[in-house]
């Protein structure tokens, strides 16, 4: 279980540029729920993702995850246990080295990072067979530095990097933004296994509002740092998106733009 | 002969502390003035235990412990206390120098005629009588190459993979779970190690130490570091190590050229300072030919 209590949170304090953008913001998400996350831009979502993950402080409320308070856990240590997925291709690969050393580096996540060998040979066709399903042939690029590779094709092996090991959490920010419709399906598809295989918590930010539809089974809409729609179980199952679009609109008269 | 048999000798030495620095400016992406003052340490140290009377053998690894101990200072400095990358070694640099002074006990501390590494009983049998004016450069050959076998194995480690990753993109070390921040204060420890071994040897070719000698370190383990690389990126099958060793011997040759031409060893660091800005833009030109 995830718990976002009373956060308080003001970018840039003591400056002509204060924002006090989360203010008394509560979340609750229960272990195994998959949600999506739709709201405009600027509305927040990766500033909660970040809160949940400590890439950033709080000003005041708590964290909590499985009924233990994090607020005051460094981030690497609360990343033992969540896989993330950033909206910027280039923050999950690391660019210099090959998908082979990238792939060792994730699946070596949870153990010590030693003096032992950092890419072992015999793992080679175990992750050849992770990434044919992507059918984008990074199969056959094993030995190719990751920062050639196509963002849509450096997003797709961040997914399977951010999955590799046994994790609890899965933060996914807009993972499928910077993929062509075809494979942000196939990546989605892919998605929605690996979260019920493994049975992962998972916040997933979209833009796509049928992907926010189809997938999961709670919806959050997000508005300038507060929770504007929050449906789950059935009441999500008969959500359409011409419904969200409506909120979209309403927002949009209601605050001029 | 002589001329050729010195520019590998101190190439060979400067080599070793160019792979320190390359691991701070091209692995970590940091600019690490600490360097200026672990290499006259790593010269320091010697002086005084060869004074001492303590087989030369154990200069080497004492002063690259002691390289990696100022080396790791550098990483808290910067990393606990969230002092800027160059100002971090600018503090260190600067307190070295006292140090320096201080394990010395003053600024210029010569051992002529003590046995070091590249001259003592042990290896003067070892080698004929006619091989002495190589023994130093083929001793030196033997221990750089040791020094980058080293580095190339440990490059290949889970850690090394962990080093590689920090400089390159922390974001996703902390997405493995893992400190960043004492990833990166083990790279400047290793790289202050190497330097100051580069140090320790140097002085041992010289017979001397001098607390001025670490001036300039860094732009001239750079200047090995961007020839090397430059030069050396085409040829795929030569490892990045290789091409830095090899950057070094050519920015020795260099120099050399240059004090042949008639400038005076005073005239060095102007030489040395021009070179670099040279090198540098000339490497930036073409990465911004093969990003446009
Ligand atoms: N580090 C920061 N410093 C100052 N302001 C910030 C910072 N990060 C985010 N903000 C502000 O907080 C607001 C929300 O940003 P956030 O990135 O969370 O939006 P988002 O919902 O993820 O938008 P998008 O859909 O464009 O990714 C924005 O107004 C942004 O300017
Ligand atoms: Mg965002």
């Amino acid at each position: 279980m995830l718990e976002l209590l009373h956060i308080d949170k003001t970018y840039n304090p003591g400056t002509v540029n204060e924002l006090c953008f989360f203010k008394d913001f509560n979340l609750k998400i229960n272990t195994g729920e998959f949600v999506s996350v739709v709201g405009s831009n600027g509305s927040g979502k990766t500033s909660m993702l970040n809160i949940i993950c400590g890439s950033m402080d709080i000003d005041g409320g708590r964290v909590v995850m499985n009924d233990a308070d994090i607020s005051k856990q460094k981030d690497f240590l609360r990343h033992r246990r969540i896989g993330r997925v950033f909206q910027d291709p280039s923050k999950g690969t690391c660019p210099e080295m090959t998908i082979m050393e990238n792939m060792s580096l994730a699946e070596n996540k949870g153990h010590p990072y030693n003096l032992s060998r950092g890419a072992a040979k015999m793992r080679r066709d175990y992750f050849r067979s992770l990434l044919a399903p992507l059918e984008l042939g990074l199969e056959d690029k094993m030995d190719i530095k990751v920062g050639t590779l196509s963002g849509g094709q450096r997003q797709s092996l961040a997914l399977l990097m951010s999955t590799m090991t046994p994790i609890d959490f899965l933060i996914l920010d807009e993972h499928t933004a910077a993929l062509d419709p075809k494979t942000a399906e196939k990546i989605m598809i892919l998605t929605d296994k690996i979260v019920r295989e493994k049975h992962l918590t998972t916040i997933m930010v979209t833009h796509n509002l049928r992907y926010a539809v189809e997938y999961g089974d709670r919806l959050l809409m997000m508005h300038e740092g507060r929770v504007i729609i929050d449906k789950s179980g059935e009441e999500k199952k008969k959500m359409e998106m011409g419904e969200i679009l409506k909120k979209f609109d309403e927002i949009s008269l209601e605050y001029g733009n | 002969m002589t001329l050729i048999i010195s520019v590998f000798e101190q190439g060979f030495i400067y080599a070793i502390m160019a792979l320190g620095i390359y691991i701070t400016y091209k692995i970590l992406d940091f600019p690490d003035l600490t360097v200026d003052g672990s290499f006259p340490m790593g010269a320091a140290i010697t002086a005084v235990m060869i004074n001492a009377g303590i087989p030369a053998v154990l200069t080497l690894p004492v002063a690259f412990l002691a390289g990696g101990f100022v080396g790791m200072l550098t990483g808290v400095i910067h990393v606990k206390l969230h002092v800027r990358d160059l100002l971090s070694g600018i503090i260190m640099m600067t307190a070295l120098y006292t140090v320096n002074l201080r394990i010395a006990g003053k600024a210029n501390l010569p051992f002529y005629n003590q046995p070091t590494v590249f001259d003592n009983d042990a290896v003067n049998g070892f080698f004929p009588e006619g091989m002495r004016d190589f023994q130093t450069v083929i001793i030196l050959l033997v221990i750089t190459a040791v020094v980058k076998l080293l580095l190339d194995w440990y490059m290949g480690t889970k850690s090394g993979f962990l080093l590689r990753a920090v400089g390159n993109n922390d974001t996703l070390v902390t997405s493995l779970g893992v400190d960043k921040g004492r990833v990166r204060i083990a790279g400047l420890s290793i790289a202050n190690a190497l330097v100051t071994l580069g140090g320790c040897l140097f002085a041992q070719q010289q017979r001397y130490f001098d607390v001025t000698m670490g001036t300039g370190t860094m732009v001239i383990g750079l200047a090995s570091v961007i020839i090397g690389t430059s030069l050396f990126r085409k040829v795929t099958f030569m490892k990045v190590t290789t091409a830095v060793i090899l950057g070094s011997v050519i920015y020795k040759a260099c120099v050399a050229v240059a004090i042949r031409l008639g400038l005076a060893a005073s005239d060095m660091k102007l030489v040395t300072a021009v070179l670099f800005l040279i090198i540098l833009v000339l490497s930036m030109d073409k990465k911004r030919k093969v990003a446009s």
